[in-house]
């Protein structure tokens, strides 16, 4: 993992590029090594950060959150950061596929139900402590630690980065020719598995089975 | 950017979400829980795909999101029944299976 070198997307070399220039002018009396005022910050660490974080924090407000309908608004939340993530990665379709799937089409279905459903009072919604949600939380810490592990000491090397050619794959004229070439038949039976699922969804909300 | 750092949210998102399927009791709570886990793996799987230059990983999302789209609406609708016989949604209350 230590041979992979350093990426920087065109924009955020360009970036620090050029602020590299103007603090080396501003400061060509005092220091004249290149480097010595190398910005730390890119944008894209930035921006990865930021929505780390806003990741993270709506996942852990979502699973503390008493009420579904707060649950499913930070879960909203954290799909547009996953977005966010994606197009810095510059998935720029996978990006707008979250948005428009995720946060659009599967969330409304879920605030329906939660609607539906008419669950009453927030005093029926308190769930009492008990000793199983400690072990679970435990077990859940160890699966942590397992795959921290795992990507940090693991000795499997990578191939070197591509990270360059990353805006060139992730467009949708890309996606769209690999999608109606190389995967054809499995998007062809991903329509069986849509029909499996309407027909499903049907037979087992409908009132009587008979 | 590295590699790394994606690879370390997708695991706290994931935990996160296994957390939440493992000490929550609403159904519905639960299976968001599910979804969670569901976009972290997408997450690495995006993550390889650009750092290795192929474009697998992101077809790869793609059908996990209609996989994914499909399981909302099978369980959703598991839920609703769920509620319609038994009036609840809390899964300790749902034990039929179990013996």
């Amino acid at each position: 993992m230590e041979s992979v070198p350093r990426f920087q997307s065109s924009f955020a070399g360009f970036a620090r590029r050029s602020a590299c220039c103007t603090v080396r002018h501003c400061n060509q009396k005092t220091s004249s090594t290149k480097n010595f005022f190398k910005p730390s910050v890119t944008l894209e660490t930035f921006l990865f950060y930021s929505l780390g974080a806003v990741s993270v924090g709506s996942a852990l407000m979502m699973v503390t959150r008493r009420s579904p309908v707060m649950s499913a608004l930070y879960l909203v939340l954290n799909f547009f950061a996953l977005g966010g993530l994606y197009l810095s990665l510059h998935a720029q379709f996978i990006a707008f596929i979250q948005i428009l799937v995720y946060a659009g089409a599967i969330m409304v279905l879920f605030v329906f139900v939660i609607m539906l459903l008419n669950l009453g009072d927030e005093k029926k919604l308190t769930e009492k402590f008990s000793w199983k949600k400690i072990v679970g939380a435990g077990l859940s810490f160890g699966v942590l630690m397992e795959l921290i592990f795992v990507f940090a000491y693991s000795t499997a090397s990578l191939p070197p980065s591509q990270f360059e050619k990353a805006t060139q794959i992730g467009t949708v004229e890309n996606i769209g020719m690999q999608l109606f070439t190389t995967f054809l038949f499995p998007f062809e039976v991903t329509s069986v598995l849509l029909l499996a699922a309407i027909v499903g969804a049907v037979v087992l909300a409908k009132k009587k089975l008979n | 950017m590295e590699l790394q750092p994606y690879l370390y949210l997708s695991a706290i998102t994931f935990v996160i979400g296994v957390v939440g399927v493992l000490s929550r009791r609403n159904a519905i709570i639960v299976f968001m829980s599910i979804e969670l886990m569901l976009n972290s793996v997408n997450l690495t799987l995006v993550a390889f795909s650009a750092f290795l230059g192929d474009v697998t990983g992101q077809m790869l999302v793609f059908f996990a999101m209609t996989v994914a789209a499909a399981e909302a609406a099978i369980g959703l609708a598991i839920i609703i029944s769920m509620f319609r016989n038994k009036q609840t949604v809390n899964i300790d209350d749902i034990n039929i299976l179990k013996w």
